[in-house]
């Protein structure tokens, strides 16, 4: 998602369509509404697909149309499996996602506060951020096994190095002035950190968790692959080698819906923090 | 109260400041520094606030040595530096986390109805004009009850007529506590207005050219003619220390072509 979309979001300041939508009501209010025209690409595409598939201009059996992957969502809900692996999958991310985020945010704040600190941990992470997420898997299931922890301490490392670098990256970038204000009245550093840099990067910190917790539907799907038994990826993973590709994108689907929801979680629960901010409303 | 003890300050990249600079502020007495660019005006405020530490000498508050940020020492500075995040209560509450929650509210309270902007406790900072931030930027200094309160250029940004408001408020602000106020301005007018000495600095490096103590009654106004004397004798103290500056750059700069 562009940062600008992003920071539009987190200000929560409704976008001018939808307030000329409130204002002029009917059906044109209803498809200028963001739900609607957000649908329109998807539902779009999902049409154009149907009917390539309807006219033979598309191989049904290696690109099933939208109606086949419906009914294999349905058969998957009607049966329970569907949601056993959402919520397999869900919990992984969201215990993945906060212990990420309590780590890097941790350490990102220490570096960005103190330079030796900085100086001794950042190149050692900078260099472990390029290690590409799957080299990790066999030593996570080494160390930790094929069973949860490994799964979750994947996720963890995952969201851990976006918040990380934008805590870090943020705090130095806080205006030396503001800093000023809090040893003027003698914050000790803890203080400093609590009461003038963190709240001074809160945008920041929210595009942060944003980009976190992407990273961490991502690298479920790695995790997943580790000899899993439940979960959309050991559905995804089914899928291919039972030869069932409506299977595979029912279950690409699912993490779009779930990804996009949990950022719109995300950024509800964030917005009543960033009601100070005054930012851009892009028009149009 | 406040004490300049022969400060030079000397930064890392070279530039020296302030030489041989001793000055001596009296309890609830309300000093002016003017002086041209580059002589070390800032500089002394930042020092007497702990942001910085004098290269040698030393800078006191009632005889306790100032090395850091002290309590008995408040600053305004040029920009309110209103931390966004915080409406205005929690901005002018913002150093009186110690006290209990009641005793907050009640000198948060307080504070804004003799700022005037009572009513305006739940405001962002970014709904308020520029004259009524730096309102509130005095007020959280205020709070604080310093016995020193430093002011540097706190009205430079502003138009006019919001000028002469904050500098009037400023005064009734002062009255209330008798703080000793040090007040760095670029504003001849300003000085003469508030200040019960005007200290007129030399710069490079910045020193104390001349003490100019003004003996007017409050309230003072502009176009008396006594003003208007003063004025011209800080004017000409002021010409006198840029004449000295200029003398010395131009001897500077012939023993440098000698040099060549």
């Amino acid at each position: 998602m562009a940062r600008a979309e992003l920071t539009a979001d987190l200000v929560g300041r409704p976008a001018p369509a939808a307030r000329r939508a409130r204002a002029g009501g009917g059906l044109a209010a209803i498809l200028s509404s963001p739900l609607v025209l957000g649908l329109a690409l998807p539902v779009l595409l999902a049409l154009v697909w149907e009917a390539a598939a309807a006219l033979g201009l598309t191989s049904r059996r290696l690109m099933p149309p939208p109606s086949a992957i419906f009914a294999t969502l349905f058969k998957l809900a009607a049966s329970g499996d569907l949601w056993e692996h959402i919520w397999i999958t869900t919990w992984r991310v969201a215990v993945g996602f906060v212990i990420g985020t309590v780590a890097g945010t941790l350490v990102g704040a220490a570096a960005g506060y103190s330079g030796l600190t900085r100086r001794l941990v950042d190149p050692t992470l900078q260099g472990l951020r390029a290690v590409p997420s799957i080299a990790w898997v066999p030593l996570f299931i080494l160390w930790l096994g094929i069973f949860e922890q490994s799964k979750v301490a994947l996720i963890a490392v995952g969201v851990f190095f976006p918040v990380y670098l934008g805590v870090m990256g943020e705090i130095l970038s806080v205006d030396r002035k503001i800093v000023e204000v809090g040893r003027v009245f003698r914050l000790s550093g803890p203080a400093l950190v609590r009461r003038i840099l963190l709240p001074a990067i809160l945008p920041a910190y929210i595009l942060a968790l944003r980009a976190g917790l992407g990273l961490g539907w991502m690298f479920v799907v790695a995790a997943e692959f580790m000899g899993a038994s439940q979960g959309l990826g050991y559905l995804l993973v089914d899928g291919q080698q039972l030869g069932k590709p409506d299977q595979i994108i029912a279950s690409i689907l699912v993490f779009a819906v779930l990804g996009k929801l949990t950022d719109a979680l995300l950024v509800a629960a964030t917005r009543p923090f960033l009601r100070w901010k005054d930012g851009f409303a892009p028009a149009g | 109260m406040l004490r300049f003890d022969q400060i030079e300050k000397i930064y890392p990249n070279g530039t020296h400041a302030l030489t041989h600079l001793s000055l001596e502020l009296d309890a609830g007495e309300i000093v002016a520094i003017i002086g041209g660019s580059g002589c070390g005006k800032s500089t002394l405020l930042r020092l007497a606030a702990g942001l910085d530490r004098p290269s040698s000498g030393s800078v006191s508050v009632e005889d306790t040595v100032i090395t850091a940020p002290h309590e008995a020492v408040g600053i305004v500075f040029q920009e309110p530096r209103l931390l966004p995040w915080l409406d205005v209560a929690g901005n002018i509450g913002f150093g009186l986390t110690h006290l209990p929650r009641a005793e907050r509210h009640e000198r948060v309270v307080r504070a804004l109805e003799r700022i005037g902007l009572a009513g305006y406790e739940s405001a962002w900072p970014r709904e308020l004009s520029g004259g009524q931030a730096q309102r509130v930027s005095i007020a959280r200094a205020l709070v604080a009850r310093p016995k020193v309160l430093l002011l540097d250029e706190p009205f430079s940004a502003l138009d006019a007529f919001t000028r002469a408001d904050l500098q009037h408020a400023l005064l009734a602000l002062w009255e209330a506590s008798r703080p000793t106020l040090a007040l760095v301005t670029h504003d001849v007018e300003e000085a003469i207005l508030l200040a019960d000495r005007v200290v007129v600095m030399q710069p490079s490096p910045g020193r104390v050219f001349k003490e100019i103590r003004i003996d007017l009654p409050r309230p003072r106004h502009r176009l008396d003619d006594a003003f208007i004397a003063v004025e011209r004798r800080v004017l000409h103290a002021l010409d006198g220390s840029l004449g000295l500056a200029r003398q010395r750059a131009s001897t500077q700069a012939n023993v440098a072509v000698g040099g060549w």
